[in-house]
């Protein structure tokens, strides 16, 4: 009787549950013909922080490696999308993969270094890491990051002549497909061993090494994965604007992702939707206090720091029973 | 919690001892291990033998250096000098998640829990290096992976049972008694499936019941085939439950013998009183 019960409230959590992500998926697969143009490239925009906040939530979130350079690994994989498109012609959906293959493989070369660096030293060597990326692509190397002006004239994504993405509508779904994608894939990541050892490193790394955890290699694979994300973000970037230039790419876009993910929540996936709405649908909503927008968000940030230093919407544990698995040993002796 | 202690061997004398060793094999052995801090000698040519299915005792006054071998043999530290022999294979430049995977878990002495993460999530922590499953197979969710899982799961309902922690499965480890958190450390540990169990003064900040409580639990965990090395300063433990106690002062080993013995030898007596002053004359 008592597990029935039980099995139906679950059931019944469910379905609210259920129900409401069908709403959310209704009203989102709308939006485009209720609201107007304008508004619909700033849900653009809010889905293109949202999967690059997600990327950095890895790093920063799950394994708690403060990463101050996110943007170096977009900048990546933006500038492998353009270069590749503008000088080879690929097409953009086939450099997708390609963009975060590249931008991973650099987390990979760069962060092998580092990776035992702690806390704010690791923080440093990131903005550093950023900001060399950032004057590199500004000075032309081999004269092919074309200097300030960035790489421009970057194609639509398409499927051959007949499936091309080139407004903001079809923009607005693609973005927001792929942050749906790489949110089922993050929450399966979290459920599994990969997901516990990382929050095991973030609690306490001696302990997690004496547990089993290889603390280098799962603090590179965050690293790795995370920018291979955020590689991907750079690419529907680079093809959303058609051009890319050094300045999108700078340390305070950074801050901008690493706010998104403390005000969200550490390690929270609903958490960084929501702040990534903060950042990207704050300014908008708020465009008559444009002068003020800086103001208001430290004094925003300093206020969230007191009253709710776990973020807006922290990650809850154990929140679901777990019901006992070996019915043998059912008798409980805690 | 077992309350029987009737497949606990008793040990009367040193000549007993050695029959049974020759019995069973040695688990682990540090041979003139050697760990220096700037000058200062922690461990100076330190000899130590644990033998299977037994409960050891490494005891000594603070700053003998116990927990410092404890560090170098789990490969927190390196020696320098000697060697850690487990099983007969030597651990040197080996580090600690890989030291584990061979069978030797340990507990801390003041306690290292993954705070903000469940009792279950913990003691599931416990078996990761017994378990193999990838990242592409956790983002996909593989049957495989899903299979591994539950078997995690399964596990570790066993292991917070056997602890008696199964009541807190999904509290915080922070947010439980310290008593408990102390069994949770250990429920951990044990979800490895270790062949030997260190355990870095596992009844400090534990009142009498709990201790008692806590040697009737490690007594039960011999017959899980287990080995156990402890460090411990309450003689209460020590000498309710060691087999063989090994002592240390200043980073040598100064005497070893079965727990009445040592408890008697006037060097232990002195290393954790001191000198008779007018001896000293």
């Amino acid at each position: 009787m008592e597990l029935n019960k039980n099995i139906n409230q679950k059931n019944s959590l469910f379905k609210n549950w259920l129900v409401i992500v069908v709403a959310i998926l209704f009203i989102a697969l709308a939006l485009p013909f209720i609201i107007n143009a304008y508004w619909v490239d700033v849900l653009f925009f809010f889905g293109v922080y949202a999967l690059l906040g997600l990327s950095l939530n890895i790093v920063l979130g799950e394994v708690g490696l403060f990463d101050l350079g996110h943007m170096g690994f977009v900048a990546i994989g933006a500038y492998t999308t353009a270069i590749l498109n503008t000088t080879f012609g690929i097409p953009i959906i086939i450099l997708l993969p390609v963009s975060a293959i590249a931008a991973g493989a650099f987390a990979w070369l760069v962060c092998s270094p580092i990776i035992h660096l702690r806390g704010d030293y690791l923080c440093i060597v990131t903005i550093g890491m950023g900001e060399i990326v950032r004057l590199t692509l500004n000075n032309n190397p081999f004269g092919i990051t074309g200097g300030s002006n960035g790489v421009y004239g970057i194609d639509f994504p398409s499927l051959g002549n007949f499936f091309v993405i080139d407004n903001s509508t079809k923009f607005y779904y693609y973005i927001w497909l792929i942050v749906g994608l790489t949110i089922v894939g993050l929450v399966n990541l979290q459920r599994s061993r990969i997901g516990r050892a990382w929050n095991c490193i973030r609690e306490d790394e001696i302990a997690a090494e004496a547990t089993g955890i290889d603390v280098r290699h799962y603090k590179l694979l965050a690293f790795v994965l995370g920018a291979g994300l955020a590689g991907v973000g750079g690419n529907i970037y680079a093809s959303k604007l058609m051009i890319v230039s050094p300045e999108s790419f700078s340390f305070m876009e950074s801050c901008m992702l690493f706010c998104i993910v403390l005000i969200g929540g550490m390690g929270s996936i609903p958490g960084v939707l929501i702040g990534a709405a903060a950042i990207s649908l704050f300014p908008e909503v708020f465009r008559a206090f444009a002068q003020y927008r800086m103001l208001i968000f430290g004094a925003a940030m300093v206020i969230m720091m007191i009253f709710r230093p776990g973020g807006i919407w922290p990650r809850k544990r154990g929140t679901v029973k777990f019901e006992s698995l070996l019915i043998k040993a059912g008798e409980e002796n805690g | 919690m077992a309350k029987d202690d009737n497949t606990e061997t008793i040990i009367r004398s040193k000549q007993e001892y050695e029959e049974i060793n020759k019995i069973n094999k040695i688990v682990l052995q540090t041979d003139k291990l050697t760990k220096k801090f700037g000058g200062l000698i922690a461990v100076n040519n330190f000899d130590l033998k644990v033998s299977q299915g037994q409960i050891s005792s490494l005891i000594g006054p603070n700053g003998a250096g116990k927990t410092t071998v404890f560090n170098v043999v789990t490969g927190i530290y390196k020696a320098d000098g000697g060697k850690v022999l487990f099983e007969g294979e030597d651990l040197a430049g080996k580090k600690p998640h890989q030291i584990i995977k061979k069978g030797i878990a340990r507990t801390f002495q003041n306690i290292r829990l993954f705070s903000n993460m469940t009792c279950l999530e913990n003691v599931m922590a416990g078996q990761h290096c017994r378990s193999r499953e990838g990242t592409w197979s956790s983002v996909l969710q593989t049957s495989g992976q899903r299979k591994e899982e539950l078997e995690i799961k399964k596990n570790a309902e066993g292991r917070l049972k056997q602890v008696g922690l199964w009541r807190w499965r999904d509290e915080l480890a922070k947010n439980i008694a310290y008593g408990n958190q102390r069994m949770l450390e250990i429920g951990r540990a044990l979800a490895s499936n270790p062949n030997l169990l260190i355990l870095d003064e596992p009844s400090s900040g534990l009142n009498d019941k709990e201790s008692e409580d806590l040697i009737v639990f490690l007594k039960s965990l011999l017959r899980e085939d287990l080995t156990i090395l402890l460090i411990e300063h309450d003689m209460n433990v020590v000498m309710g439950i060691s087999h063989w106690v090994t002592v240390m002062d200043e980073g040598k080993k100064i005497a070893e013998g079965l727990p009445e013995d040592v408890y008697n030898n006037p060097q232990v007596i002195e290393a954790y009183l001191g000198k008779d002053e007018e001896e000293e004359e």
